[in-house]
């Protein structure tokens, strides 16, 4: 077996034996997304209550659930940064046709 | 003894304990390519969230946000799919632990709420149709059921993969390594989920 073939078999294995959480973990976790849900929620049924802390406020827990979710439930957290890098930079494309949007609709269109 | 040292470890050539192919960057190529899959899908919902935004306010008389969205039972829909997203992550650690009868029941799980979530996204089309809002009436109502009919289309073609999965390991015809394969359907369920997340608080609970 060459040197390369033995790293990358050693390599395969580290990824299979990477740390997975148990059941219990990820009830836990499942339970913080239900109770953000259940605060997000909340915020319709007492818009004067939060009058303008509503938006940011939602804004933060869909951040909070966006990352939780893509962490910990699709294990990004325990494996490797390359499947890491693959998604943040389609994510990071994504933002910025946001912004490409908005610049163009917004400000140049006027 | 020696020939069949050889035979095996010829047979076994690229292939690691898992069945799983062994690969140059010891990474699963499966996986990667999901990964990059999931990455692409990033721009295709960016894309028709970004237009919802911009378009949400271009209704003239039509029925708006406020007048028509149905925010209890959006919420119910939102908090199903989240738990799906919990009996499917329930689903992959079963895998894990080659515990075939609790995978198939969690996917199977997975799969019913998957199906509510679609079953209440089309009471809220059919509803919002009778008040009043088709797909023509305004550029808010075509970006409104544009991104959320193709998320609903994302949704179902999930369930169709996961009651697949079922089956495919009831009659054992799982190739490869079986973890990793419900661990791919994983991740597109999860990706489901997390743009819900981004639309229901984007679309429904911030105001216009």
């Amino acid at each position: 077996m060459s040197a390369v073939t033995e790293h990358a078999a050693h390599e395969h294995h580290k990824a299979h034996d990477h740390h997975v959480p148990t059941d219990q973990y990820f009830i836990k976790v499942a339970l913080f997304l239900a109770v953000l849900t259940a605060i997000e929620t909340s915020t319709y049924w007492w818009p004067d209550a939060l009058s303008s802390f509503a938006t940011p406020t939602l804004i933060v827990l869909m951040i909070i659930k966006f990352w939780t979710i893509i962490r910990i439930f699709m294990h990004l957290k325990f494996d490797s940064p390359i499947f890491s890098a693959m998604f943040y930079i389609g994510l990071g494309l994504a933002l910025f046709v946001y912004v490409v949007y908005l610049f163009t609709f917004q400000f140049f269109a006027r | 003894m020696a020939d069949i040292a050889v035979h095996d470890t010829a047979a076994h050539a690229g292939h690691d304990d898992h069945g799983a192919h062994v690969t140059a960057t010891g990474l699963s190529n499966n996986k990667l390519a999901m990964w990059l899959f999931l990455g692409s899908e990033c721009l295709l919902f960016g894309g028709l969230i970004s237009t919802y935004m911009l378009y949400r306010g271009r209704r003239g008389t039509d029925p708006g946000p406020a007048q028509i969205f149905d925010i209890p039972l959006t919420s119910i829909s939102s908090f199903i799919l989240l738990m799906s997203s919990l009996t499917m992550v329930l689903a992959v650690n079963s895998a894990k632990r080659k515990d075939d009868s609790n995978t198939k029941l969690w996917l199977t799980i997975t799969a019913l709420l998957g199906c509510l979530f679609v079953g209440g996204q089309v009471y809220e089309f059919t509803s919002f149709y009778h008040e009043g809002l088709g797909f023509t009436s305004s550029l808010f109502s075509s970006s409104f059921y544009t991104l959320t009919g193709f998320h609903g289309v994302h949704v179902t073609v999930g369930v169709i993969m996961l009651l697949a999965m079922v089956g495919i390991i009831s009659r054992g015809r799982v190739t490869g390594d079986k973890a990793e394969a419900v661990e791919m359907i994983g991740l597109y369920w999860h990706f489901v989920d997390v743009v819900w997340v981004v639309i229901f608080t984007l679309v429904y609970l911030i105001p216009a």
